[in-house]
């Protein structure tokens, strides 16, 4: 596909070299390990603020659209139409008291807030939100995509351990459990997208739908497969069992209070966009589209995602942990091997 | 009406035998292995979802639950004991405290239980209002038990739906009587007011919009694969597990008894009205769900009965002058009924020695008052036989061999309002 973007799409100001500051060796920042921690840092935070701009925004959406849904206004007094609740809300839960139980092991119950948002907002490294535009496009960016966010699942089994109260250890024990139970599904269904591209990385998936046609119609299955497993994976209805509120109150984060527990909420919230906005590049085309920039065709797509998942939590109940476990292992996991297949047939017609 | 009926979600069960569902019962049950360590688990008294103070510390073989101890009594106001220096007329508002979800029907159960003991008449009309009283009782129970029972298996919306719905039997309630949760609508002898201009057409409205709503719900629920898969098999409590324990109610309906004191004992106007029994034969959740919404299109039906045939006449007993209140138009206006007024708040009822046990079908099951009499115008001795007691007591036998996941949902279908067990 011919595409004529500017060449600030291209990410390659992520160096600061374009700066041309007289007093900036620019090179200097490649040049020393502690240049590169430095810019390391500076797009962190970027990322993070980016990540945190967006959870806020989709809290605020799932809000509004869950009062619809249940008949009611939803937040109306913070803002014109309660825009700024989510800032807020922010705000209470960064002075709140942080309250650790005392029987709790210090450094792990601290440490597993920070093992479930950083993996989150890892991922988002490899998001491709335009066409060319990814902040780093690795050339195992899928890959990544896959590994670490897994991580995840580690700081959910340290939060219920290091809580030492059962309900967040049952809750801990779950969590993991169906962590590593839909994993295997997923990764097979996304392994069909890369068997059609043939690339790993985020910015070569893009070129192949943009050279054929998006995934999602050569392999709906996959689809169906990641979404299912998607939302497993990231505790949502009807697969919000680590959390189940009617059984352990609050699973793996009952113990937790304020700025910790709102790591959490944001790890939640960050793993579920960036596993739409990634939903959207492997088999909705990423930022392909007509007349508009790609970067909003991206947004837009990403936006309908995270509607149906929103739409979703308000309307099922949950299933149960053995009824979970089956559909992964008896249903899923066959579904994903006959899908392998079928895409190898895909991959025969279309290429 | 747009019954359920309509909406067939499963064909019609054959009737099971006791052998067919302790198999049954044994079969959904799990397996715990013999050498594992327990998890000890709270649930409650401040747990999200034990529908009240009640707890329920349950040992787990992982999610399966093999020991549990329950505890009552965090709700306990000493209600039978103050019945003890109280007149039988001011005790009645504290029997909106027992289930206050359904306060109307409780009023209703004691002053039977007193009119048993004094041996007077209930006039016509104001037993056709009870009758009305106790189905609209019915009804909003059974929306707020629908509602907490679905989001109990997680499902938030169906909650918010069951309670606009639900509005509307309380809005009739406060038109009625003022209140819209403990009603204290009932007196010894009928009702504490007639029914005020244009209720009967409001009620008339709602009663014949609910069951288009009801079979919304049924669409909604019915029709939930999860829903489906998480209630149906589970929570296998036999008749005789029924009759042993003294679950009543919907629960023992559910089992394939039919037994319904307002068609086996009839009170207040039921023998005049014709309705079914709601029966279903598998004694599991999704059977106590079934039995509750039939229970609910019957209530429509028996009210709307109740509002056409609705006779005229005094709404409370004028001719028992020692034991009754005067209607508070007279009191104003004639000197005789000023006196029984003020005789009946200050010193009570005349009431003969003697007593008494009167049980009537509240919502939640069979709710028995047992009064004796030393012949003072307060009674000796009062007893409640409430239904959540006995529900709450059969817990251990529901949840064992059950999954952690499923003892709230089991907990709430055998419908349990603390209030009413810790009195």
């Amino acid at each position: 596909m011919e595409v004529n973007w500017p060449d600030w799409l291209n990410f390659d100001w992520l160096d600061l070299g374009w700066l041309e500051l007289p007093w900036v060796d620019t090179n200097w920042f490649h040049d020393n390990w502690y240049g590169l921690l430095l810019l390391g840092f500076f797009w962190g935070v970027v990322v993070f603020t980016m990540v945190g701009a967006l959870t806020a925004v989709y809290v605020y959406v799932e809000r509004k659209v869950s009062a619809r849904i249940q008949g009611r206004l939803g937040p109306m007094e913070t803002g014109p139409h309660g825009l700024l609740q989510t800032l807020v809300d922010v705000v209470k839960l960064a002075v709140k008291e942080d309250v650790r139980p005392a029987a709790a092991d210090a450094l792990a119950f601290r440490l597993a807030p920070l093992l479930v948002v950083v993996p989150a907002v890892m991922a988002f490294v490899v998001v491709p939100f335009g066409v060319p535009m990814v902040i780093r496009d690795l050339n195992v960016g899928i890959l990544y995509f896959l590994a670490v966010p897994s991580v995840t699942g580690v700081g959910l089994l340290l939060a219920g351990w290091a809580s030492y109260d059962n309900y967040s250890f049952l809750g801990g024990l779950r969590a993991s459990a169906q962590f590593i139970s839909y994993e295997i599904p997923r990764t097979l269904a996304v392994v069909t997208v890369v068997m059609l591209s043939g690339s790993l990385s985020s910015a070569g998936l893009i070129g192949a739908q943009a050279d054929t046609t998006w995934f999602v119609l050569l392999l709906p299955l996959s689809f169906v497969i990641y979404a299912v497993t998607t939302l497993a994976e990231v505790n949502r209805v009807p697969f919000d069992i680590p959390e189940a509120e009617s059984e352990l109150v609050a699973g793996f984060h009952t113990e937790y209070s304020g700025f910790r527990w709102s790591l959490f909420f944001l790890g939640e919230y960050a793993s579920l966009t960036t596993a739409s906005a990634f939903a959207v590049a492997l088999f909705f085309g990423g930022g392909l589209g007509p007349v508009l920039p790609p970067v909003v065709w991206f947004v837009l797509k990403t936006a309908v995602i995270v509607f149906f998942a929103v739409v979703l939590r308000f309307t099922l109940p949950r299933f149960r942990q053995d009824q979970l476990m089956a559909l992964a292992w008896k249903y899923f996991l066959p579904l994903s091997l006959v899908n392998l297949l079928l895409a190898g047939l895909v991959m025969k017609a279309v290429f | 009406m747009a019954g359920h009926e309509s909406h067939p979600t499963a064909p019609p069960k054959p009737r099971a035998t006791p052998e067919e569902m302790r198999e049954r019962k044994r079969l959904s049950r799990q397996r715990v292995s013999d050498d594992s360590e327990f998890i000890t688990v709270s649930m409650g008294p401040q747990h999200p979802s034990t529908h009240g103070v009640y707890q329920a510390v349950v040992d787990l073989d992982g999610e399966i639950v093999v020991n549990t101890r329950p505890s009552i009594g965090n709700l306990h106001r000493g209600v039978e004991k103050l019945a003890e220096v109280k007149s039988y007329h001011r005790f009645l508002p504290l029997t909106d405290r027992l289930d206050y979800i359904s306060s109307f029907a409780m009023n209703h159960a004691y002053a039977e239980a007193v009119e048993k003991l004094m041996d007077i008449e209930v006039p016509r009309r104001a037993r056709y209002i009870r009758t009305i009283g106790d189905e609209l009782c019915r009804l909003s129970n059974h929306l707020l038990w629908l509602g907490v029972h679905v989001m109990d298996f997680g499902a938030q919306t169906f909650f918010l739906i069951c309670f606009r719905d639900r509005e509307y039997v309380l809005d009739l309630w406060e038109m009625l009587c003022g209140a819209r949760l403990t009603h204290s609508y009932a007196r010894i002898g009928g009702v504490a007011a007639d029914l005020p201009d244009g209720w009967v057409e409001k009620c008339r409205a709602a009663m014949e919009f609910m069951p288009r709503r009801l079979a919304e719900y049924q669409r909604l629920v019915e029709k939930n694969r999860i829903f489906l898969k998480r209630t149906q098999g589970i929570g296998i409590f036999t008749q005789e597990d029924c009759v042993a324990w003294r679950v009543t109610g919907p629960s023992l309906r559910a089992t394939g008894m039919e037994r319904d004191l307002r068609k086996t004992e009839p009170y207040a106007a039921y023998d005049e009205v014709d309705f079914d029994v709601a029966v279903e034969y598998d004694a599991d959740v999704y059977s106590r769900y079934l039995v509750r919404m039939k229970e609910m299109y019957e209530s429509c039906k028996i009210i709307l009965q109740c509002l056409d045939q609705l006779p005229e006449g005094d709404y409370i007993n004028q001719d028992a002058a020692s034991q009754t209140f005067p209607r508070k138009k007279r009191v104003m206006r004639d000197s005789a009924a000023m006196v029984q007024d003020f005789m009946q708040t200050f010193r009570g009822p005349k009431v003969p020695k003697g007593e008494v046990y009167k049980a009537i079908e509240v919502p939640k099951g069979e709710m028995g008052v047992y009064i004796v009499s030393d012949g003072t115008s307060i009674p000796q001795r009062l007893h409640l036989v409430t239904p959540t007691f006995y529900h709450c007591q059969a817990t251990p036998a529901l949840f064992e061999g059950e999954m952690i996941s499923d003892v709230v949902g089991i907990f709430g279908s055998v419908d349990i309002v603390l209030g009413d067990s810790d009195r």
